[in-house]
């Protein structure tokens, strides 16, 4: 198969986690007061950014080795 | 609920890429084995994810999650006494028939061990099945939008009553996966089941971990629950001690033996999954990988439905439904962040026999999610349990469309088809299917009676099966009259049992007792552990009794189908960390601690 799932899945976590963590940056903190008082937006969206690079790293080395 | 643009948006972004990937696997659909097994070329880590993905659907979450609330850890004994050990026999012991035969489905392999009668009645049964269990996973999605009035403020914007809501979450739904099942077949399915595996992980840890500091960690939610709630083998020595109301034999035979064995080890909704694997050690290896996450599954899905009980009871809970006139129902009656039942048509709380109002332990997650999650993360929660629902629906498509097509329409409606011809029924029998779940799904809504009747005849089909691979398997004496009339009779052995008994409070009827009632049990659960208990053992003696009188097969056809009769896969050339034996003693080993850790 040509398709490593593991790019997808990088790309979407590392993107949500963009949208995430700028919505964390640019909201009202008042919006955390639900969450115990942590920004989670900020938090969350830099973990998903990480995992996500993770992926598609892991994806990325990967491909050369596809294409016998 | 408010959601904003930005929880929009992740949602919108998850489709786009569900979609994507079904377009993209489109130019590899080529031949039949291509959209039914996935080509037989997927790595084992990726089928073991799907594997675990594609039973992790509307039951999984939300129903383990408000068992969590009911029950406490005691729910746990679903993973670390049910799946993980049967996960481990599948991989290890059955797979090698399973892929070494080259079966297509689990039906077909009942057809090259025993006989066409045999397959007929398990591949028929599981086509009915699976188009039901989608129609529900459609359903209880339906309904959760419409609770949690999530499209309310789009459909007002384009001027639709909030009653289409229903309606456009069935649509949707099913829209989307057709659209990514036909594209990818099997692959679409598996590819988008792992992304939805990190997705509802992304979404749910951080409630737990929120909701965990919420309450001061386990010793915190320990000291707010009652000792029981928190020890899951507490008072396990009889059903009258324990919150499930099931004594420790009856839940390890019943629960942990039966119905987990019975799931894990013949349904062909996850064993397809392991089906696809590249390689034979890649197909064993598939369950045991899917063991892992598995296994910690209870702290993503229970622990939510714990903490959801152990907070504060808030002085006035706003039930999140609405009622029919309008008019916001309130409930001052719910525990912690579980609101009482509400009766759709009078607006009242449901009270049970006692004059207690009910909880409607269904709602422990969206609550969760509308406690803790700030609109951002709260896209993201969602989307996780949309995630979890369509994943799900997707599994009984893809299992459906291949019993279908294989095992039905090529053995008794058109044999000797092109390939590219069963790929076409094969595209045409995931349509249907679809449009028969949206059926089922609405019959849901009208006929609630009909639908608990069939769910205890799959229950009574379901519960005798694992007799039956097991003497195949191991037996090789076993004949398929004796297999065959094994299987109906430990059918009929669940109805009787189940007609002779009745869980304790219950009404005669759906519950039980319809024949008399010669015994009640503590609780439904303890009868349902029974029933199975009862449906394996006359399935297992009967199948013995008339193989021992009808003719056995010559040994040379049952090769690679029968344990005594296959050669070993060996594991010597394999590195040690890939050895699906020293992988199996690992989650075995790890199970029985967390057990030893939460008793």
């Amino acid at each position: 198969m040509n398709l490593d799932i593991r790019l997808p899945i990088g790309f979407m976590f590392t993107l949500f986690g963009v949208i995430l963590a700028a919505y964390g940056l640019l909201s009202n903190p008042q919006i955390y007061d639900r969450s115990l008082g942590i920004n989670v937006n900020l938090e969350w969206g830099i973990a998903l950014i990480l995992f996500g690079a993770a992926m598609f790293i892991l994806g990325w080395r990967r491909a050369p080795r596809q294409q016998r | 609920m408010n959601l904003t643009t930005i929880d929009w948006i992740i949602m919108l972004l998850y489709f786009t890429f569900v979609l994507g990937i079904g377009a993209f696997l489109k130019r590899y659909m080529k031949t039949s084995t291509d959209f039914f097994l996935a080509g037989r070329a997927l790595p084992a880590w990726i089928c073991g994810l799907a594997f675990i993905s594609a039973n992790l659907g509307a039951q999984e979450v939300i129903g383990m999650a408000a068992s969590g609330a009911k029950y406490g850890i005691a729910t746990s004994h679903f993973y670390w006494v049910g799946a993980i050990p049967a996960m481990v026999f599948v991989g290890i012991f059955m797979m090698p028939f399973y892929y070494g035969s080259r079966a297509r489905s689990v039906p077909e392999y009942l057809r090259l061990r025993f006989d066409e009668k045999t397959r007929g009645l398990n591949a028929i049964s599981f086509a009915v099945m699976t188009v039901f269990s989608s129609g529900i996973s459609m359903y209880a999605m339906a309904k959760l939008i419409q609770t949690l009035h999530i499209l309310d403020a789009p459909l007002a914007k384009i001027g639709l009553p909030h009653y289409w809501s229903f309606h456009i979450s069935i649509l949707i739904s099913a829209l989307i996966v057709l659209a990514y099942v036909l594209l990818g077949g099997l692959t679409s399915a598996i590819y988008n089941e792992v992304l939805q595996f990190f997705l509802i992980v992304a979404g749910f840890l951080p409630l737990v971990l929120l909701g965990l500091k919420n309450v001061g960690g386990w010793t915190g939610l320990k000291s707010q629950l009652p000792s029981a709630f928190t020890h899951s083998w507490e008072g396990m020595g009889s059903a009258h001690t324990n919150p499930l109301g099931v004594e420790w034999f009856g839940l390890v035979m019943g629960l942990g033996f039966v119905l987990s064995f019975g799931y894990w080890c013949t349904d062909f909704l996850v064993v397809q999954r392991a089906m696809a694997a590249e390689s034979m050690t890649a197909a064993r290896r598939t369950p045991l990988i899917a063991a892992v996450p598995k296994m910690l599954f209870p702290f993503l899905v229970i622990l939510p439905g714990m903490i959801a009980i152990a907070l504060p009871t808030p002085r006035q809970v706003t039930t999140t439904s609405q009622a029919a006139s309008g008019v916001q129902a309130l409930n001052t009656e719910g525990k912690g962040l579980i609101p009482a039942k509400i009766d759709e048509t009078t607006g009242a709380p449901v009270l049970d026999n006692d004059g207690k109002p009910v909880l409607d332990y269904d709602l422990a997650i969206p609550n969760m999610l509308l406690r803790y999650f700030p609109t951002g993360i709260l896209g993201l929660g969602l989307t996780a349990l949309l995630a979890s629902f369509m994943s799900g629906m997707a599994g009984n498509v893809t299992a459906f469309n291949t019993v279908w097509t294989y095992d039905i329409y090529q053995s008794y409606i058109h044999k000797g088809g092109s390939d590219q011809h069963y790929l076409r029924m094969g595209q045409i029998a995931t349509v249907f299917g679809i449009a028969l779940s949206i059926a089922a799904a609405y019959a849901t809504t009208r006929f609630n009676d009909i639908l608990d009747f069939l769910q205890l005849v799959f229950a009574f089909v379901n519960a005798p099966l694992f007799a039956t691979f097991l003497l195949g398997m191991f037996w090789k004496r076993t004949t398929g009259h004796g297999a065959f009339w094994g299987l109906l009779s430990g059918i009929c052995g669940a109805a009787v049992h189940h007609g002779l008994t009745l869980p304790a409070g219950a009404a005669v009827g759906i519950n039980g007792g319809w024949i008399a009632t010669v015994h009640v049990y503590p609780s439904a659960m303890a009868q349902n552990f029974w029933t199975a208990i009862w449906a394996w053992v006359v399935c297992f003696f009967v199948t013995i009794a008339i193989s021992l009188m009808t003719r056995p097969r010559p040994d040379s056809e049952l090769t690679g189908l029968v344990y005594s009769l296959t050669q070993r896969p060996g594991e010597g050339h394999l590195a040690w960390y890939d050895r699906p034996a020293y992988l199996a003693v690992a989650v075995v080993v790890l199970a029985f601690a967390l057990n030893l850790v939460f008793r």
